[in-house]
């Protein structure tokens, strides 16, 4: 997972924040714009997320000295 | 020693039997006598459990009572001790102590009498001890994240719980990292084992960070699910520092496991649909919400249409009443140009004269005998000339 990526659920929230200042606010064109442009975009990251996603599945090991190890494949 | 005891032999000091010969003899009369286990019901009573494991107690009805020991490895397989009075049922076999010349019952197995017996004195004792520590409480259970990102899983690596999880979960929400903290769920050892799982997963939180757990396993008998029932893997269920979904594989039994967790699914698949939205559902709400995304834009542009739309109009409207009030204007500007006009002379029924050059002849003078000029009438002109006198 790389870190600077926003969670999915993050993304969303996002989203739904957008438009729900854009639905309730009176903001003037050009803050509109731009929330409107971001707004699309994360629309097209969470969507293109879905589709490439693929299930990933990781075992959890403990060596000796009580470190985690996670190990491919299931 | 299979012969008849010879009453008379005894009688010869030197052909007396040994203690342990009776003895012997009598535990043969004895196991013979009732061919095999039975099962025997009575009151629990003098319980005590040895060093070694194994259980002595007597077995008692109001008018007899037998000398009963169930060997550790028989009783290790019971939940809980019975308690003094306890009414229970045991199969057992009679046999003689011949160190003792004790008759007893060797007992195999034993049952509360009262429905689902130790498992559920058990059971109702630990459930007891977790409501008191505020386990149990309602207000504890913590919400499920709607859209988790790693799912740690504590179940049997080779079972088909987890299998079914990663099928489920692959197809259902393929944005979740499934990881398996891999345990032993059912036999020795296994309490042990899931509790030190349910450790690694809380470590594991600590390396990288957990969404939600789903701890269980597939269907099994009650005895094999029993490992979910012990009060220290429901303690270490508790202890998890991050939602947890149960998913002891049991329709109808609810496990200390199920009581601990923030959800209780019936099945790891049904856990699996509990800790994770359904990837289609997911794409309607985001086509849902672009809509709304495009609706919003539209609306704007309307109503920046319809403003633009209103100025104009009142644009139009200033215009008009300018284009209106200079209308009226220039309407009695040309009434009193028309007034002027000498048309309108003419058509009283004056004429003008003017000579070629186009010149007005006003006086007498201009007007020379034989002079031609033009008579301007309303409808036209008319040449004309001066007579001669």
């Amino acid at each position: 997972m790389n870190a600077e990526r926003p969670s999915f659920a993050g993304e969303l929230a996002r989203l739904e924040e957008i438009l729900r200042r854009l639905e309730a606010e009176d903001l003037d064109l050009d803050e509109a714009l731009r929330l409107f442009e971001e707004g699309v975009e994360r629309l097209r990251s969470a969507r293109e997320r879905l589709t490439t996603a693929e299930a990933k599945v990781k075992r959890v090991l403990q060596d000796h000295a009580g470190k985690i190890k996670l190990e491919d494949g299931d | 020693m299979g012969d008849p005891l010879d009453l008379f032999a005894a009688t010869a000091p030197e052909g007396a039997y040994t203690v342990l010969q009776v003895s012997r003899r009598a535990r043969q009369l004895v196991e013979t006598g009732f061919t095999g286990a039975l099962w025997v019901r009575g009151e629990v009573t003098g319980f005590k459990r040895y060093q070694s494991g194994h259980w002595y107690f007597t077995l008692r009805d109001r008018f007899a009572q037998l000398r009963c020991i169930m060997w550790a490895k028989e009783n290790r397989r019971l939940p809980a001790e019975p308690t003094e009075g306890l009414e229970v049922f045991v199969l057992a076999r009679p046999t003689v102590w011949e160190e003792r010349g004790e008759f007893r019952l060797t007992v195999v197995e034993l049952l509360t009498t009262a429905a689902g017996g130790l498992w559920q004195l058990k059971l109702e004792k630990a459930k007891a001890a977790l409501a008191k520590d505020g386990l149990l409480d309602p207000g504890r259970k913590r919400r499920l994240p709607a859209y988790p990102e790693r799912v740690g899983v504590v179940t049997s690596a080779d079972g088909a719980a987890w299998r079914d999880v990663v099928a489920l979960a692959a197809r259902r929400w393929p944005l979740a990292e499934l990881c398996l903290v891999a345990t032993r769920v059912q036999g020795e050892g296994a309490e042990d084992d899931v509790c030190r799982a349910l450790g690694v997963l809380a470590r594991l939180h600590g390396v990288r960070r957990l969404d939600v757990a789903i701890v269980g396993r597939g269907g099994g008998s009650k005895e094999d699910l029993w490992t979910f029932n012990s009060e220290r893997v429901a303690r270490a269920v508790a202890a998890v520092p991050v939602p947890v979904v149960s998913a002891v594989g049991h329709e109808t039994d609810v496990t200390l496991c199920d009581l601990v967790a923030d959800v209780r699914a019936p099945t790891p698949s049904a856990a699996v649909e509990s800790a994770t939205p359904d990837r289609a559902e997911v794409q309607a709400h985001l086509a849902h919400l672009s809509q709304r995304l495009a609706r919003d834009l539209r609306a704007r542009a309307e109503r920046a249409v319809e403003r633009l739309e209103r100025t104009a109009d009142g644009l139009a409207v200033v215009m008009l009443r300018r284009l209106e009030r200079g209308g009226s204007r220039l309407a009695a500007h040309g009434a009193r140009l028309d007034a002027l006009s000498p048309l309108r002379v003419l058509a009283r029924g004056y004429a003008v004269a003017r000579d070629s050059d186009g010149r007005v002849l006003r006086r007498v003078a201009q007007l020379a005998p034989g002079l031609p000029f033009n008579l301007r009438v309303t409808d036209g002109e008319v040449p004309a000339r001066v007579m001669e006198p």
